[in-house]
């Protein structure tokens, strides 16, 4: 069980050359300011943009498969929950895709609100949640399509501060209890410092530290994670 | 601020004139239809069987084309809106084609359409049935000027929705057909609503393609229109009720598309 991804993009003048491994209940977190390459890495694993490489997930090539067979669960930055569909429609809908009957399908996504504390969510539509709750549904979706690997963009970005703390600690809750191979992307150390047990540091399409969490306060090997750190210090 | 409204106030007695000119000429045609009307003997005429063979040829025909420009205009909608990422030229023939039928004079469509599947008409002559002066032909005309509109408002509905819901979709495991059924389609269903009724409406007051394609046989091909055109001259009275029923249809349409964005025709 694990993963293991060399990714090769190039999009105009920016390239990308990055090698990935990651291993289940170990979440690995993608850290880089912007423009560094961290979306385009999740979007190659994923398989919705193009990119030269091997991507072995649990053993399986599958660079050359489809997104919709790689079986990769994706939480957007912005969560992308389909708007003309319930919350537990939403949650269906993958096991529906994968060609579960209507009855199983919503039995499934029901057992997924309950596991993350929001069976009262059911009936609601996407627009009538709460960002914090939208965040629990967008990743309830992409554990019940059965996922070999989980991503998740920036999944605390949308969210306002006050609140942010709080979704955190649940997030990191939800990816403990579910133990599968995750990577995380952020700009944020305060996501690094609860979600993270390997950090990999992506600073203009390259890797430019791969540390433990530990090791990257005590001794950030870039410019970038110093300022990162300091400012991290600081609040 | 103070400038612009200043020269704006200083406009509006010039501009009001012909602005109410305009309005006139748009509303006072409707008014004098309305105030005309023969209501008292409404009922009575719109109960005549010749009106309702007319009635039934046209919402029957108008239903028959929109279904047609559904199965068929939603690819071409879906192909259209994803034409962005072609080379320019096949992209503008294409535009032009689906756009020329909104342009084209009907009579001219139903030339054409004659020059197409008439007896001796380049498909036509190999058939081995008469399509023109059929009720089929009726349809054919309808479809031939309707289907752009339903065409450009689905288009637009689907440029102007959110792609990653696709990718979304295709992350959970849902293969393209799925991603199209459960997806893009939902996502653009007011567009195709709103679409449909354009189409539906330009079907049922479709008289010049229709007349030269099909002609005015009654029962077959003689469509509410063109009874309206026909009966003017035998009529009158027949011919405003007929009005009073195509407009009341049109209004209808108006109606259920207010305050709805019609994205292909505002873009």
């Amino acid at each position: 069980m694990s993963l293991s991804a060399s990714i090769h993009a190039v999009r105009g003048t920016f390239d990308l050359n990055v090698h990935l491994t990651a291993e289940p209940g170990r979440t690995l977190v993608l850290l880089g300011p912007n423009g560094a390459g961290k979306s385009t890495v999740l979007a190659a694993i994923a398989g919705t943009v193009p990119s030269d490489g091997t991507i072995l997930i649990n053993g399986r090539a599958v660079s050359d498969e489809e997104t919709a067979r790689r079986r990769v669960g994706y939480v957007f930055q912005d969560y992308l929950l389909f708007p003309h569909l319930s919350v537990l429609e939403n949650i269906a809908f993958g096991p529906r895709a994968q060609g579960v009957a209507r009855p199983a399908a919503r039995a499934t996504a029901a057992g997924w609100l309950e596991r993350l504390g929001i069976p009262e969510l059911a009936d609601r539509r996407p627009t009538q949640l709460s960002g914090g709750q939208a965040q629990r549904v967008a990743l309830a979706r992409a554990l019940a399509s059965g996922p070999e690997l989980l991503l998740l963009d920036e999944p605390l970005a949308a969210l306002d501060v006050e609140v942010r703390d709080d979704v955190r600690e649940e997030l990191a809750r939800h990816l403990r209890e579910w133990g599968g191979l995750t990577i995380v992307v952020t700009h944020s150390l305060d996501d690094v410092a609860s979600l993270a047990h390997d950090v990999v540091v992506l600073e203009n399409g390259r890797e430019t530290q791969r540390a433990t969490v530990r090791e990257l306060v005590r001794s950030p090997a870039t410019p970038y994670v110093e300022r990162l750190v300091a400012a991290w210090r600081e609040d | 601020m103070t400038r612009g409204s200043a020269r704006r106030s200083f406009l509006m007695p010039a501009l009001w004139i012909p602005a109410a000119l305009a309005l006139a000429l748009l509303g006072l045609p409707l008014v004098a239809l309305v105030v005309r009307a023969p209501w008292a003997s409404l009922p009575d005429l719109l109960s005549r069987s010749e009106v309702i063979q007319a009635l039934a040829l046209s919402f029957g025909t108008a239903s028959i084309a929109t279904l047609v420009s559904l199965v068929l205009g939603i690819p071409l909608a879906l192909v259209l809106a994803r034409s962005a990422e072609w080379s320019v030229v096949p992209r503008r023939v294409l535009r032009a084609l689906v756009t020329v039928p909104l342009v084209l004079p009907p009579v001219v469509g139903g030339v054409a359409l004659l020059l197409l599947l008439g007896r001796r008409g380049l498909i036509g002559q190999f058939l081995p049935f008469t399509i023109p002066f059929s009720t089929s032909a009726v349809v054919i005309a309808q479809v031939f000027v309707a289907m752009p509109f339903l065409v450009l408002a689905v288009e637009g509905a689907v440029r102007a929705s959110d792609r990653r819901f696709e990718v979304a979709a295709a992350t959970l495991g849902a293969s393209r057909w799925t991603v199209l059924r459960r997806v893009t389609l939902p996502l653009v269903a007011p567009g195709i609503a709103a679409g449909s009724l354009l189409c539906f409406t330009r079907a049922l007051g479709e008289f010049g393609a229709t007349i030269t394609f099909a002609g005015s046989f009654p029962g077959v091909t003689q469509t509410l229109p063109i009874a309206t055109y026909i009966e003017l001259q035998r009529d009158p009275d027949a011919a405003i009720a007929l009005s009073l029923l195509l407009m009341a249809a049109s209004v209808a349409v108006l109606v259920s598309l207010r305050d709805r964005w019609v994205p292909g025709l505002t873009a």
